[in-house]
């Protein structure tokens, strides 16, 4: 399979993209580019449109409007068999009258590949399976069917790969498995990989971009760790991970790039490149738990600081996650490792700090 | 007792076994009976005339070939149609679906004697003579329900996913369906064709309505036949029906079996 790595697979370009359903709208005008050659998530709670949008580029469902080009090529109007793309189901949906072999050929098969055998042995080896080429499906354990799907989609080189939920049927270290096994895959093959997926560490895990979905629409797209680090609203931070929100106004202007604001009260410094443009409606600071951190003697450094008393304190091996109840009875989330820095026991007054570059600021209307 | 006990379930099942199959077996043993007199009801002595001339017996052959005929006719003409209707109540929402599949259930439902009845009258008013063709068309009309049941439920159960994945593999949708849907669908297919083909061979009371004088089906030939005697001739006849539904029944089984254990062994090495 190596040998026959594409050369450069096209962009995916979606041009406002809309899907009706009678009165329910799943896709909501959709633009978006997927870079060639790269793994790509499209992330959100079940209804939120990701898998309609999937399934519009497969062929499998109709725009209501918008466009959808492959390179240079529209093929919005073109049927599912016409199109160089190919899907992972969430069910697998390999044909369970055929063999392994013959499932994984079918696609090459309908396309008169003449040594369709050869490259489907290729492909089950690629996927760890080629001892299994003369099994049914319905033999092969759940981890080994969804190698199958995946080398029957991949052995055709299509300029999309499809991933609908794959590894949603997967127990929990199967799944961890696969996550590395598919980005492997993926960059062995240089595909388009789009994974379609509501696990946030799957995401994050396996693609180079992810873009959050919200009811029909993208909410954000970036990196992981961009998405993860700063969230431009609310929704996206409490769906990536947990995170501390607090209310924000501003005091003072920037100085070395840092401004005077206060958090209920409590006077905290925020890094002035993370301001979001729109601030009408007033700011929220987010914190994320493993970033708070609870504060012994001789931390004096530390700008922004917090009191409170701990109410919970769950040890889980690597960190121990505290809840620290403010004194407007907002109880904090703060993950701290367990590397010998300071311990609290239920009960004690503790102060939290943080560094504002490890900080976000959101608007506060948008939740 | 305790014994009896252990094997109580056993025992009972084989006395049902038995009283299910003792007829079948009382018709194959007389087959080789030499009767004394018309009526082949007492045993007398064995002989293998009945096998070696099948149909000596006056108008026997040609009622049985009617009958395979018609049973062929019909049941090809339901399977076709009853697959045709059981895809598209099994995968298309339309007006009048719920309405047709209640309307499936009607002829099965219907009493033989009401149906072949009123198919009667319904021929006689269009004017149309009774005869091979009334008898094919009553027995389409009550096999295909059976069909339609049958392949429905096999359309039911399978995933649409199937059908999507070989379109996203570059089958059109004629392809789809052949490479895909049928192979799936095939057993049920083939299930309600048998059902359709016995309902048509042994059928009696509709087609004693629908049947012009000198079209005379094979069981109606039997029935007319104990009226005057019982040629040996119909005994054969029954064995090897009997024979050969179970014949069709283990060779459908071993297909199955040598597959599943095939398969099993390579999984083992």
């Amino acid at each position: 399979m190596a040998t026959t790595t594409k050369a450069t697979p096209g962009d995916l370009k979606l041009v406002a993209l809309t899907r009706h359903f009678d009165d329910f709208v799943a896709v909501d005008g959709i633009d978006l580019v997927v870079p060639g050659g790269s793994f790509f998530a499209l992330l959100g709670p079940s209804g939120c449109g990701k898998t309609t949008t999937l399934r519009m580029v497969a062929g499998l469902e109709e725009p209501t409007s918008g466009q959808i080009m492959l390179g240079e090529q529209d093929i919005t109007g073109t049927r599912a068999y016409q199109r160089n793309v190919n899907t992972v189901f969430q069910s697998y949906a390999l044909f369970p009258h055929l063999s392994v072999l013959d499932n994984v050929g079918f696609g090459l098969r309908q396309r008169k590949v003449a040594d369709w055998r050869t490259r489907a042995n290729e492909a089950l080896e690629l996927v760890k399976l080629a001892d299994r080429a003369k099994q049914r499906p319905r033999q092969l354990s759940g981890g080994m069917q969804q190698r199958v799907a995946l080398a029957r989609a991949i052995v055709n080189q299509p300029d999309v790969l499809l991933l609908d939920e794959p590894l949603g049927a997967l127990d929990l270290k199967l799944r961890r498995e696969m996550q590395i096994e598919l980005k492997r895959i993926q960059q062995e093959v240089g595909i388009t990989f789009i994974h379609v997926t509501h696990d946030q560490e799957e995401a994050m895990t396996m693609a180079d971009t992810v873009a959050v979905m919200r009811t029909g629409r993208i909410e954000q797209l970036g990196a992981p760790s961009e998405l993860y680090d700063r969230p431009a609203t609310a929704y996206v931070a409490n769906f990536l991970g947990q995170s501390n929100l607090l209310p924000l106004e501003l005091r003072g202007a920037a100085t070395a790039g840092l401004v005077t604001a206060s958090a209920r009260g409590v006077q905290v410094v925020v890094d002035a490149g993370q301001l979001p443009a729109d601030a009408g409606a007033g700011l929220q600071l987010g914190i994320r738990p493993e970033k708070l951190r609870l504060l012994g003697p001789g931390s004096d450094g530390v700008a922004n600081r917090l009191n409170g008393w701990v109410t919970d304190a769950s040890f889980t091996g690597v960190a121990t996650t505290y809840l620290v109840k403010m004194a407007w009875g907002q109880e904090l989330t703060v993950t701290q490792s367990n590397d010998g820095s300071a311990r609290a026991g239920l009960g004690d007054e503790v102060t939290v700090g943080w560094d504002p570059h490890q900080a976000f600021v959101l608007p506060a209307g948008a939740d | 007792m305790a014994w009896l006990r252990r094997n109580l379930v056993v025992i009972i099942g084989l006395l049902v076994m038995a009283y299910i199959m003792v007829p079948n077996l009382v018709v194959t043993i007389f087959s080789f009976n030499k009767p004394n007199g018309r009526y082949n009801y007492e045993w007398n002595q064995f002989s293998l005339d009945a096998w070696l001339n099948p149909c000596s017996s006056a108008g026997m052959c040609e009622a049985l070939g009617l009958s395979l005929w018609v049973a062929v006719a019909a049941s090809l003409a339901a399977t076709v149609m009853g697959t045709m209707a059981a895809f598209a109540l099994g995968r298309y929402r339309f007006k009048g679906r719920s309405a047709t599949n209640l309307l499936v259930f009607f002829p099965m439902a219907t009493p033989e004697v009401v149906m072949g009845s009123s198919l009667l009258t319904l021929f006689i008013a269009m004017g149309i003579p009774s005869g091979q063709l009334t008898i094919l068309i009553a027995h389409i009309l009550f096999t295909v329900s059976f069909v339609i049941t049958t392949v429905k439920a096999r359309v039911a159960s399978l995933d649409p996913a199937l059908e999507q994945a070989a379109a996203d593999l570059y089958a059109n949708p004629t392809q789809a369906f052949w490479k895909v849907t049928f192979p799936l669908v095939a057993p049920g297919i083939a299930a309600g064709a048998l059902l359709a083909f016995a309902l048509s061979f042994d059928d009696y009371i509709v087609t004693n309505f629908n049947a012009g004088a000198s079209t005379v089906t094979f069981p109606m030939y039997v029935w007319g036949a104990a009226q005057r005697g019982t040629p040996v001739q119909i005994n054969v006849v029954g064995t090897v029906m009997f024979f050969g539904a179970l014949a069709i029944v283990g060779i459908g089984q071993l297909i199955g079996a040598r597959l599943r254990v095939g398969s099993r062994r390579k999984e083992a090495l």
